[in-house]
């Protein structure tokens, strides 16, 4: 199905929601927001910011939290995909950045696409990677899946599903045990390298084929590949981040860049594929409950106290909430009121039904978004946003921290208008008086606040065709590269050294078991995206709707033939879909999407199993089991 | 750290007596750019490797036998360079014709005014003379091939194959002038390897690769780049942050491109940025 715009603000009179003017629909939302401070406290209050959304509008939405409601609980999808990147590359490296350009997968020896499936996902990221294999770069494909981007590879290493750690340490032991570590970086720039070096001990080839699935002989390869490589790009998505333990996963592979030297240099680097527009954008801009714009920590008392001399207020000096620890609030009745601009969590949240129950315990749910989702039909005051790449001008930055102009080339439907007016509007009824003319004039303010993007005029980024940050001044422009500063002679230099991190494999949450037997993953495809909201507006003729893939072995066990509709239950939910047949999937492993969640609900299977450190749910491994719809006989 | 590519020498060449300094490895076109010449160009792509199909570019190098293709021939130091000589224009003239007498170029951008400039006459060869004409292909919703428009440039294939896209979905198909741009099996485009990402599109220099919506109004008579605005702007799928330009007409996006010379894209897009805005 396709969603059509909003195109006026809309209210809930008598349980259901009319049609209202802006006036009434903004009085009404502000009026939820200071009544629930009023009773309970700021902390009362979140807000889920739009990664989809400008860098300005995110800026706004976490001042508005922090100025107008008090608190620091903000935060948006990025807790869905990426948050463990973030949070492992900014634990080693101080910044939560992919540390490498799209030019550098060209001018590469190796490359390991890890949990990638880039050649559908992130099509464009992938003409660099082809242009890169053509120049003769050896590439490396670790996905439990044969997906497109395996299709390229060199070798595909078929691991299974939330073996991650067990392999990079294997590949670990072996650089190691062959010699092969880079030792003069390792004394030089890291810590921590006996401890780590102890603790891979166990994982021999055999033992890591016996668990990954994975033959000794490529794990040897893969190893040998990657140290012995002149430069080496390790990318991965959301393979590695959608698990419980995802923080784990990310920092066992920046383990392998810090034991090769891979990292702080031209052509070799780390970089996690972002999986939405501004979802980098986001966490920069400040819109995350535990930094403040510019990546700078909210604990650090001189930070803050830049900021709170800015803005003219206090800030909390403690982290606020994140995603999953506000839904969890919300079933406690700690957090009462919710603005949430531009995120569908009913559909996009693992464990769906448990999402909706907790939203609809909320007092007063504000939803400003292009449409009408099923997130915003519990909403008390929905107001209809101007779409941000097309309808608004500002910024996004993209997976390799390049910030780039958004320009408004159409009119928005109807009343539908733009996020920092809209903000605006509700910051002068709660008391602040605040006036933008313009996204330019956000962007400044930023700038003023945040070194790494400092010497980014608008002018400059349009000269330049993006910037990448950090971009301290108006007068030069930085390497393309982070973290050089590692292989500085001078120790002063070359600052704080990077931490190995000493991991402990801990397999997916949702365990196997006779009554489910089948290790059910999910993942995007070329022509869909997310949950379908958008990509629904166009007539791809690749589109086939949802389906459970199987491959050809498990279907013919289970005498299934293609296209047939089968019912898929797991611990949480059951849904019925019908059956694609993908000799590109291993016997035990089925697959599906969340683009079409109003036909197929997968995330009703999913769990809701998160990682403790950055809160992301194990969308990749649920434990399910495959069943005909109709009895044999 | 970055290493620096070896450094290029500037070499100087004399196009029409002018005499202009290019960077070693530059083209003729590059210097005829440089010295402010306007050459005619099609098969020609700011984003591809020199194919030397249509040969409309044709210039003049002292001392040398035949005409030089300006967009592939690389620039030598010392080179003499004639791009207006009566052997050149008469060749881009002929070129002209038999083009324009065999294909249908009411959609290239400057067909007219060459056919103009050069005197081309296609009409000389005949009302018999033999034409590609033939009804468009429209097999899918996002967009269309009027092989009847078709030049046999190649850019399209390169676009598709191992220059960019990597999907191999058409080649070059028979011989001579029955040479074809083909799908598999000469399959609808359906039941290919295509993914519907529109390079072929964005680089397709006379409109017999379109998007079903300028096909659509073009039919209808609706069609106007007068009336059309182009902003450029980012895409809002995922992270990889793809230029996008937006061609709007009547507050309707109606075409999308990419910037040529943009490092995240250099002119390609994906199924999604080039065709997913139907939802604003």
């Amino acid at each position: 199905m396709s969603y059509d715009r909003l195109t006026h603000p809309l209210v809930r009179e008598d349980g259901v929601l009319r049609e209202a003017t802006w006036d009434e629909a903004l009085d009404r939302a502000a009026e939820g927001f200071r009544r629930a401070v009023e009773r309970h406290g700021p902390d009362t209050f979140a807000m889920l910011s739009c990664a989809r959304s400008t860098n300005e509008m995110n800026y706004i939405g976490q001042k508005f939290t922090r100025v107008v409601m008090g608190t620091n609980n903000v935060d948006s999808c990025n807790r869905t995909c990426h948050a463990p990147s973030v949070a492992g590359l900014s634990a080693v490296f101080g910044s939560g950045g992919g540390t490498s350009s799209y030019q550098e997968v060209e001018d590469t020896d190796v490359i390991v696409m890890w949990g990638s499936a880039a050649r559908n996902a992130h099509p464009i990221f992938f003409h660099h990677v082809l242009k890169g294999i053509h120049k003769g770069a050896r590439m490396f494909a670790v996905d439990p899946r044969r997906t497109g981007t395996a299709q390229w590879a060199d070798r595909w290493l078929g691991l299974n599903v939330g073996t991650d750690i067990p392999l990079a340490h294997a590949v670990a032991r072996e650089i190691i045990h062959a010699g092969l570590h880079n030792k003069a970086f390792i004394e030089r720039a890291t810590a921590g390298f006996e401890e780590f070096a102890a603790s891979v001990e166990p994982w021999t080839l055999t033992a890591a084929e016996q668990v990954t699935g994975v033959p000794a002989e490529a794990i040897k390869e893969l190893a040998h590949a990657y140290a012995r490589a002149d430069r080496a790009q390790l990318c991965w998505t959301l393979g590695i981040t959608e698990h419980h333990n995802a923080t784990d996963n990310v920092r066992a592979l920046i383990n392998l860049s810090l034991l090769t030297g891979h990292v702080g240099r031209y052509g070799s680097g780390l970089s996690p594929l972002r999986g939405q527009n501004n979802v980098q954008g986001g966490g920069d801009m400040g819109a995350i409950p535990n930094r403040l714009p510019g990546f700078q920590d909210i604990l650090d008392p001189t930070v803050r106290r830049r900021f709170e001399s800015a803005w003219n207020i206090g800030i909390q000096p403690k982290y606020g909430l994140n995603l999953t620890q506000m839904l969890e609030a919300m079933a406690e009745g700690e957090v009462t009121t919710c603005y949430l601009i531009g995120e569908n969590p009913v559909q996009s949240e693992a464990d769906s039904l448990a999402c909706v129950k907790r939203l609809s315990m909320l007092d007063h749910l504000v939803v400003q978004d292009i449409f009408l989702t099923k997130t915003a039909q519990m909403a008390d005051v929905v107001l209809p946003a101007s779409a941000a790449w097309c309808e608004s001008d500002g910024t996004f930055t993209n997976s390799e921290r390049r910030v780039q102009r958004v320009r408004k080339a159409l009119d928005p439907p109807g009343e539908a208008r733009d996020d920092i007016w809209i903000m605006c509007e509700l910051a002068r009824r709660l008391g602040h008086d605040w006036h933008y003319d313009g996204a330019e004039e956000v962007w400044n303010e930023l700038r003023a606040l945040s070194p790494a993007h400092a010497g980014m005029t608008y002018q400059r980024l349009a000269d330049l065709q993006g910037i990448q940050w950090p971009c301290p001044s108006e007068d030069s422009v930085e390497p393309p590269y982070l973290h050089g500063r590692l292989w500085e002679s001078d120790p002063v230099k070359r600052g704080t050294p990077a931490p190995f991190a000493v991991l402990r494999h801990s397999p997916p949450v949702d365990l196997l078991d006779e009554e489910y037997p089948l290790r059910l993953t999910t993942g995007r495809r070329l022509d869909s995206y997310n949950t379908g909201v958008q990509s629904s507006g166009f007539a791809s003729p690749l589109r086939r709707g949802e389906t459970i893939e199987l491959c050809p072995e498990d279907a013919s066990r289970l005498g299934l033939a293609a296209g047939e509709e089968v019912r898929i239950t797991s611990r949480r939910g059951s849904v019925v879909a019908p059956v694609f047949i993908d000799p590109a999937l291993r016997p035990g492993l089925v697959f599906m999407t969340m683009h079409f969640p109003d036909e197929v609900d997968t995330n009703a299977l999913t769990i809701e199993a998160t990682c403790p450190i950055a809160g992301t749910a194990e969308f990749k491994a649920a434990a399910v089991r495959v069943e005909k719809l109709v009895a044999v006989g | 750290m970055i290493p620096l590519q070896p450094p290029r020498r500037l070499i100087d060449v004399e196009i029409d007596g002018e005499a202009v300094r290019v960077p070693e490895g530059a083209t003729l076109l590059d210097a005829c750019a440089t010295a402010g010449k306007d050459i005619p160009t099609l098969c020609h792509g700011d984003t591809l490797t020199p194919k030397n199909a249509c040969r409309v570019c044709v210039v003049e190098v002292e001392g040398a036998r035949t005409l030089a293709p300006a967009c592939s021939r690389k620039a030598e130091a010392g080179m003499k360079v004639a791009t207006g000589t009566e052997r050149a224009r008469h060749s881009r003239k002929v070129v002209l014709e038999l083009l324009a007498s065999s294909t249908d170029l009411s959609t290239t951008p400057r067909a007219k005014e060459w056919m103009a400039e050069y005197g081309a006459d296609p009409a000389r060869f005949g009302e018999d003379a033999a034409t590609v004409e033939q009804p468009p292909k429209v097999d899918n919703d996002l967009y269309v091939r009027d092989y009847g428009k078709c030049i046999l440039c190649y850019k399209c294939v390169d676009a598709c194959g191992e220059q960019w896209q990597n999907s191999f979905a058409i080649s070059v198909a028979g011989r001579g002038f029955d040479a074809t741009i083909s799908t598999e099996w000469d399959a609808a485009l359906t039941d290919s390897a295509c993914v519907y990402c529109g390079n072929c599109v964005e680089v397709c220099p006379t409109g017999a690769l379109s998007f079903k919506t300028e096909f659509d109004m073009r039919a209808e008579g609706t069609w106007d780049e007068d009336r059309q605005s182009e902003t450029t702007t980012i895409c809002s799928y995922c992270g990889v942050g793809c230029n996008l330009t937006l061609h709007v007409q009547d507050n309707k996006i109606v075409k999308v491109t990419s910037p040529h010379d943009n490092p995240v894209t250099h002119g390609n897009l994906c199924v999604k940025g080039r065709f997913g805005y139907g939802y604003v």
